[in-house]
């Protein structure tokens, strides 16, 4: 073992590094609410929703599921500009976070839904409520709850998962840590800081994700 | 003129026919009480008033709303009517305050400032003024039932339903319900209530209902079905000789 680690180049290469953290926390932070949005919209249809709807749904989450998030990225920024749909790479990313995210919370929002007691239903269809209030102001909530921990997981998977925008020349984090490696040789150092800064990235959001269920779900007062 | 007026109703599920024909009207102010055993029809019968479960024959009418099944008709009829059930049925999210202000605001688009002072009251009506910002899962099954009749009652119902709403409370705690129930039959609202609280049937009610295999088997005052079962099935069911 003879290797000399070397961090002398990082102070040059800081605001490359912070660029790609910052599109890298963007990516993230439009692509959860979005995505989790979607998956909402996406989760009501396939439980509650008009029967019409669901084929289209079911439809969209399988194929989304089933087929690589590299090669749904590729099919956005480089299949469809054939149609005369032509976006920047941040666009395409984002646009791909928000499709795949949508797919996967879908059907974990859709087993918190499926968990709700029929009493619920009943209690706020007896009280004149429609369905889709009883779904909005009763039924949604509980079951985000329910799910939070496996939704919070998902989002950083995204997260984590986004790495791979860098193909398609979305200058996130990943892109950076390539871009610098290309200057200074040094691969080893560049990716142990970059997996660092995930590493670091995914702890902060888990803990966001935390504190956000902290302030959405009531508490008891006590114990 | 009678507030529910239920004509001929018949019940299916699939094959199995539930309710044969059911006829009962129900006056202002009157508190009907409904036993049977279970697998009569009662608590099915109670759910349709309520629009609950769909009629396949027959007519229901409370207070001039026809039971039809669409969003229109059904919200008609349940600003009538409100239900409380056996499990409570609170939502888990909201307090005791927020559950009783909630279809309030969403329904009838009351400003949540009027709703909460409606809340204060129906809650202070069932005696929990002091729980108002308490969690569901804080309170007492009996403090639970006692919010969900202060939500039904928030809705200002012509008449409550109430679906065997003790049985599923330790028996420390039924009194405390019973006793909200019976203030407000004395204050003259119209009770139709699935029960297994015989001495509370007999004490409070003005009509008892016996069913048996999906028909009304013995009608009348408590004092003569109580007293003077006339069928080998009402006897039984009481338990007398």
């Amino acid at each position: 073992m003879t290797y000399q680690f070397d961090f002398g180049w990082l102070i040059g290469s800081l605001p490359v590094l912070l660029k790609g953290i910052r599109i890298t926390v963007q990516l993230i932070l439009i692509g959860a609410v979005f995505g989790v949005a979607l998956g909402i919209a996406c989760a009501w249809v396939r439980t509650l929703g008009p029967k019409w709807l669901k084929p289209v749904v079911a439809t969209y989450v399988e194929l989304i599921r089933n087929t690589p998030f590299l090669i749904q990225l590729f099919f956005i920024f480089f299949g469809l500009p054939s149609l005369g749909i032509r976006m920047s790479e941040l666009t395409a990313a984002n646009l791909a976070m928000i499709v795949n995210l949508g797919a996967y919370s879908c059907e974990i929002i859709r087993a918190g839904i499926q968990a709700t007691p029929r009493g619920q239903f009943e209690a706020g269809a007896s009280l004149a409520m429609t369905p889709f209030q009883t779904f909005w102001h009763v039924v949604l909530v509980p079951a985000l709850q329910r799910i939070w921990p496996a939704l919070s997981s998902q989002i950083v998977m995204v997260m984590l998962g986004s790495a791979v925008v860098s193909q398609i020349a979305a200058e996130d984090l990943t892109f950076a840590a390539n871009f610098i490696q290309s200057r200074n040789f040094r691969a080893f150092e560049t990716y142990i800081v970059s997996t660092l800064i995930y590493l670091a990235l995914a702890i902060l959001l888990r803990q966001l994700l935390a504190g956000l269920g902290w302030m959405l779900f009531p508490r008891k007062a006590s114990r | 003129m009678s507030l529910i007026a239920i004509t001929e109703v018949k019940k299916r599920f699939g094959d199995n026919e539930v309710l044969k024909g059911i006829s009962i009207d129900v006056a202002p102010g009157e508190v009907v009480a409904i036993i049977g055993k279970s697998g009569s029809g009662k608590s099915t019968l109670l759910r349709c008033i309520n629009g609950l479960e769909t009629i396949d024959e027959g007519s229901i009418v409370v207070a001039g709303a026809q039971f039809l099944p669409d969003e229109v008709h059904l919200k008609a009829l349940r600003l009538k009517v409100g239900m409380i059930f056996q499990q409570f049925n609170l939502f888990p999210h909201l307090t005791a305050g927020g559950n009783v202000m909630l279809s309030q605001m969403v329904v009838k688009k009351t400003p949540k400032k009027d709703a909460e002072a409606v809340a204060r009251k129906m809650l202070d009506r069932v005696g929990l003024a002091h729980k108002f910002d308490a969690l569901p899962d804080e309170l007492s099954g009996g403090q639970q039932q006692r919010v969900a009749i202060a939500r039904a009652l928030a809705m200002q119902p012509i008449a409550l339903l109430c679906d065997e709403i003790t049985s599923a409370l330790d028996p420390e705690l039924v009194a405390e319900v019973l006793a909200v129930v019976k203030e407000l039959a004395a204050e003259g609202m119209t009770l139709v209530m699935v029960t297994h609280e015989m001495r509370f049937a007999r004490d409070v009610c003005s009509r008892v209902v016996f069913m048996h295999q999906g028909r009304v088997h013995e009608i009348g005052a408590p004092e003569e079905v109580f007293a003077n079962p006339r069928t080998p099935e009402l006897r039984q069911f009481l338990g007398v000789q």
